[in-house]
């Protein structure tokens, strides 16, 4: 028996790994994700053949012995399947932060269901065994708490500005070090109840404390991080089960969020620790009055003025970002787009890095308006191309296309790489009002000779040039 | 062999493999990426699944399968939403491909 559910179970592996190299190509995607379902399929049936299960199921038949699980596994499956198919596109974000919740969860409760077991009831666990479930407990709860804490921000349950409070940081530090010294004081003494208790309570409280101060536009470092906790837990508890494709799984999901927050780190010029800790981007009243003060000398353009720009440009590239998503602006921005090529204009697309509030999240946006991929170029394939290009409309999106990244020394996004919107012929900025982006900083975009501004609903705006043109 | 040193083993692996594998995926698939490897990582689903189908204790059994409950809502969920996903990235104009296109 254990031979069969090993065999499933490395079968399960493979499948995993050669179904996230589908994902290196957008054309083989989709068979990657059909082996990788069919690796869960092993690794599910090597898990209900397990060899505690049967022995079960020998003394209690098979109604009694899955009745749990057949019933978790149809609810989940329907809360599963409802939430994806009903879920906007906009909306992504929030719905990753609550999967990495459930993940979180899933893996604290095994653990403290793996404690239960072997210490409360059976009276011994060693402490490697104790260890492992240690971290999955403290990884699995600070994940579950700070996803949540995401989810409340992203979908405005929560306010999404940085929560502050004094000492934050040192008590944050502190706190988590206690969690520490808790999780090897329990190692040392797993029969400890009320320190194995206390160390998978803190976690939970971690993890409010830790994203609280977080602003909205920074949380795309964050879920990539929590995503990359939710993977060290489901692998501390392959240490705990010794259960090695779980190991597997784990790791690949860990190395994949810390290869998409270093991506957003570095594409916001920012240190990890900048993030986490820095409470950056207080958009304050100060910073509004001096946006205000600068506000006037901005060339507003009418609807008709910018759909003049568009229909007598040769080549245009949309810059979107995250007010893009908030407006729903995605299809029309597709209608626009068909106009224009219609017209004979090339028309592409610079996706920034961290547009938007998660990795990639204008591109799938941008694909469900039904626009080819191919047109959808990253920052250092097509940022080149700015200055051979006659508009670069801006959808919402702020700093991604302030040249003072580029050129000026005392702003906060300094260094940050940014789309050269400004080097095109003539810009088109697409803004709800003279509000600062993130960063809570000026945009010198919208004061270049070459820049107009059109005020408004993006969406609305979009429409009324789409009618313009057609 | 200690058998955690064979975990460890493992886990460091599966790390670079997973490392040197996702490196290789485009900017444009990354949330896809990452709701793929959230259904992946909903594995822990096989831990839970020996929680709430071994019955070794009522406590073990009742974590088990709220466990299997939030896996299961991630592995399916998660399948669902990549597919979901991946099935609207087109190469070219949708119009002529949606006739070759099933």
């Amino acid at each position: 028996m254990v031979d069969q559910v090993e065999t499933l179970y490395l079968i399960a592996s493979f499948l995993f790994i050669l179904g996230l190299r589908g994902l290196t190509a957008a054309h083989t995607a989709r068979r990657g994700l059909i082996l990788a379902e069919l690796g869960m399929v092993f690794a599910i049936w090597g898990t209900v053949i397990h060899p505690d299960i049967m022995a079960h199921l020998e003394i209690a038949g098979f109604f009694q012995t899955y009745k749990w699980i057949l019933l978790t596994f149809f609810i989940g499956s329907a809360i599963g399947i409802a939430i994806s198919a009903l879920i906007p596109m906009t909306r992504m974000p929030e719905r990753i932060a609550l999967s990495h919740a459930f993940g979180g969860l899933a893996a604290a409760l095994v653990g403290v269901s793996e404690y239960y077991r072997e210490q409360v009831i059976a009276g011994h666990m060693d402490h490697t065994t104790m260890g492992a479930i240690g971290f999955e407990v403290l990884f699995g709860g600070l994940t579950f708490t700070g996803s949540l804490m995401a989810f409340g921000k992203l979908s405005g349950l929560i306010p999404g500005r940085n929560i502050t409070w004094p000492l934050q940081n040192q008590s944050n530090i502190l706190m988590f070090g206690g969690t520490f010294v808790l999780l090897i004081a329990v190692t040392i003494d797993p029969s400890n109840q009320i320190l194995f208790y206390a160390m998978a309570a803190m976690p939970l409280l971690l993890g409010i404390l830790f994203v609280a101060p977080i602003g909205g536009a920074d949380m795309p470092v964050v879920i990539t991080l929590l995503n990359s906790y939710a993977g060290l837990a489901a692998s501390a508890t392959g240490f705990a089960l010794d259960n090695n494709v779980l190991i597997i799984a784990g790791a690949i999901d860990g190395a994949s969020g810390f290869i998409l927050s270093v991506v957003m780190s570095k594409a916001m010029n920012r240190s990890f620790r900048n993030v986490l800790f820095g409470a950056f981007g207080k958009v304050d009243e100060e910073d509004e009055a001096m946006v205000a003060a600068g506000g006037e000398r901005v060339q507003e353009a009418s609807v008709g003025d910018a759909a003049m720009l568009l229909s007598g440009a040769g080549s245009v590239i949309v810059c979107p970002g995250y007010g893009m998503a908030v407006a729903q602006a995605q299809h029309v921005v597709g209608e626009l787009a068909e106009i224009l090529e219609a017209n004979g204009t090339q028309v592409r697309y610079a996706i920034h890095p961290v547009a938007g509030r998660m990795p990639g999240h204008m591109n799938v946006l941008l694909a469900e308006a039904k626009i080819p991929y191919t047109s959808l170029m990253e920052l250092e394939e097509i940022n080149e191309d700015f200055k051979h290009t006659d508009v670069a409309l801006v959808v919402g999106a702020n700093d991604v296309v302030n040249p003072a990244a580029k050129h000026n020394p005392a702003s906060s996004i300094y260094g940050m790489p940014v789309l050269n919107a400004d080097l095109a012929r003539s810009c088109i900025v697409l803004k709800r009002s003279m509000r600062p982006g993130f960063a809570g900083i000026e945009n010198e975009l919208f004061f270049a000779p070459n820049t107009v501004l059109t005020f408004g609903d993006a969406k609305d705006t979009l429409t009324k040039v789409v009618e313009a043109l057609s | 062999m200690l058998e955690i040193f064979l975990g460890l083993y493992i886990f460091m692996l599966a790390a670079f493999v997973g490392y040197g594998v996702i490196k290789g995926v485009p900017a444009l698939l990354h949330t896809p990426l990452m709701a793929f490897t959230n259904a992946i990582s909903g594995i822990s689903l096989v831990g839970s699944l020996v929680a709430a189908g071994a019955h070794y204790n009522n406590v073990s059994t009742v974590l088990g399968a709220i466990a299997v409950l939030c896996a299961t809502i991630n592995v399916v969920g998660g399948f669902w939403i990549t597919d979901r996903m991946l099935r609207m990235f087109k190469k070219q104009d949708p119009k002529t491909e949606s006739a070759g296109d099933s």
